[in-house]
């Protein structure tokens, strides 16, 4: 057997087990919208855990996170800092989020915002937005699973292909197994992506320089400005760095997908602990960005730094483990991918179709539908990425910049008894419009500034500015949610 | 909603300040402490130490009765 061939042979077999536990898992269960969307609201402390760590650690971590410390360097420290950030953020907000999911039964982000503001229109274009940005995550999902496909067939295979076999896979699996399916298959994929981390974070350093240390010293004698900012960029500095650490830690549980795997859990107390000790988790990401700094040692002139973690573990370890961490990689882009898929169409189908052209549907109807939708973002995921080269970790970028734009509304509006439909939905089209603008016209970072986060700050200040034009009064009643819920 | 209290939101505010807001004090390789240049070194730690900031927050929320009264409220 050729090593191609054996490598991906692993691959495959590991794909084929992960899938027939994800279909056996959710097979099990009557598959209504509640039980495929958030699986019964019965999960414990360790599904929890799990989902929420699958849907955390995707691809961006493992091939993004080296992707960048090997072709930016110092900006890729952001990664170390926002994701402890964005826990601190989650301890504060996903308690009262799920008491609020629970008591009112909402399915997806869109619904908190049709029960805290009551405005049809506010909940379709936030799920609008929402569907919007999750296709660049998709896409860079997609973009891994090409990457570690054409890197393991050795080349013999390209990237369009193998991401349209990929996907197909991933559409299916959605189809059948809903959340509780996705859940189980974390299980398998968390145990693979912590093995192949640590394993390879600490033996690339050992084999080639002879420990961490030495490693850091050789790249500190060969490129001095590499491990500080901006690194090898002339405009990712510490303003860049503030503001995109800013703009991903809040943005971190405004993603769709997350903010709906809160109503998963048993009890907000469950969201509580679970922050506390997610940080600790975090402990294999520096390991990524070593991995990057050593191959820029080792591997100098690779074309996309995406494709440096396995490269060099191809270059380094014999065929079999490539699979291996291939295989982890395959599940490490299948898994975020499936949630961020189901949260897309269960949005699209009972936020934005149902509310506004079919009233009638009744909510089996509305799960038709949904599946029906899987398809149609799979596909327009899969077009953009075939056709795209941005890099892992700007596809995220991208994305974040969209969805942390309802940060004010839903903070907010949790927090808040002033605030009300119109400001929001004033900031959140402003916020959007300044992105894509900056966006467009290769504007970010703007002045140093992460376009994202500028957009956020004007974001606020219209919600503010909006709020106090309209001169709104507090609710009388201290819990704002009570007077819309007879809307959902 | 009930807002969290004070005192949590000041172990919260800690990590922020840390890993975010004081970049440039901590934005360099010297010293290396164990093996590695500061920035890393001080990222790192903050993996470890953020959790103990959180746990502390946890305890306040609990004194504050924040966290019991919601366990009444699903039971």
């Amino acid at each position: 057997m050729t090593p191609s061939l054996i490598a991906l042979s692993v691959i495959a077999g590991i794909v084929v087990v992960a899938s027939v536990v994800g279909f056996y898992a959710g097979t099990r269960h009557r598959m209504d919208l509640e039980q495929w969307t958030v699986g019964g609201r019965g999960f414990g402390l360790l599904l929890v855990w799990l989902l929420m760590a699958g849907e955390v650690y995707t691809t961006f971590t493992f091939l993004g996170a080296s992707g960048w410390a090997y072709s930016r360097g110092g900006p890729a420290l952001y990664i170390l800092a926002y994701m402890p950030l964005a826990y601190v953020l989650s301890f504060f907000i996903l308690p009262p989020i799920w008491e609020v999911g629970r008591k009112y039964r909402l399915q997806t982000q869109a619904d908190f915002f049709q029960l805290r503001y009551g405005s049809k229109a506010l909940s379709a274009f936030v799920a609008l937005v929402g569907v919007v940005f999750i296709i660049p995550y998709l896409q860079l999902q997609l973009v891994g699973l090409g990457i570690i496909v054409e890197v393991s067939s050795f080349g013999g295979i390209h990237r369009a292909p193998a991401m349209i076999i990929a996907f197909a896979i991933v559409a299916a699996f959605v189809f059948t197994s809903g959340v509780r399916g996705v859940a189980w298959v974390s299980v398998i994929k968390d145990f693979l992506l912590l093995f192949a981390a640590v394993f390879i974070g600490i033996a690339v350093p050992y084999m080639y320089f002879g420990g961490i240390g030495k490693m850091f010293a050789a790249v500190i004698h060969a490129r001095p400005t590499h491990l500080v900012m901006p690194g090898t960029t002339k405009n990712l500095g510490h303003t860049w760095y503030i503001s995109t650490v800013l703009l991903t830690s809040l943005g971190f549980y405004m993603w769709p997908q997350a903010f709906g795997s809160s109503f998963t859990a048993k009890s907000g107390d469950t969201l509580r602990r679970n922050a506390v000790v997610m940080p600790l988790y975090g402990i294999t990401m520096p390991l990524m960005l070593f991995v990057g700094f050593g191959a820029l040692l080792v591997l100098p002139n690779l074309a996309n730094g995406d494709l440096s973690l396995l490269t060099i573990v191809r270059k380094t370890f014999p065929a079999w483990f490539l699979g291996l961490v291939g295989g982890a990689g395959a599940l490490t882009a299948m898994v975020p991918a499936a949630i961020q898929i189901l949260t897309a169409a269960t949005l699209f189908a009972k936020n934005l179709w149902r509310p506004l052209f079919a009233p009638q549907m009744s909510d089996q109807q509305v799960a038709t539908l949904a599946r029906i939708t899987v398809l149609a973002i799979t596909a327009i995921a899969l077009v953009f990425a075939v056709y795209s080269s941005l890099t892992i970790v700007s596809l995220l970028l991208l994305g974040y910049a969209g969805v942390t734009q309802f940060f004010p509304g839903i903070v907010l509006g949790l927090f808040s008894r002033r605030v009300r439909g119109p400001a929001v939905f004033s900031g959140i089209v402003a916020g959007i419009s300044t992105v894509t603008l900056l966006m467009l016209t290769q504007r970010d970072p703007w002045m140093g500034w992460n376009a994202g986060f500028a957009a956020l700050c004007l974001n606020f200040a219209v919600v503010a500015a909006v709020s106090l034009v309209q001169r709104t009064r507090p609710t009388e009643d201290a819990n704002v949610f009570a007077t819309k819920a007879s809307a959902i | 909603m009930k807002r969290p209290s004070v005192g949590a939101v000041f172990f919260g505010l800690v990590p922020f300040v840390a890993v975010c807001f004081s970049v440039s004090l901590w934005d360099r390789i010297n010293p290396i402490i164990l093996g590695l240049p500061f920035n890393f070194f001080w990222l790192i730690l903050w993996l470890l130490l953020t959790p103990i900031c959180l746990w502390a927050a946890y305890r306040i929320e609990m004194r504050a009765g924040n966290i019991a009264s919601e366990k009444k409220a699903t039971h």
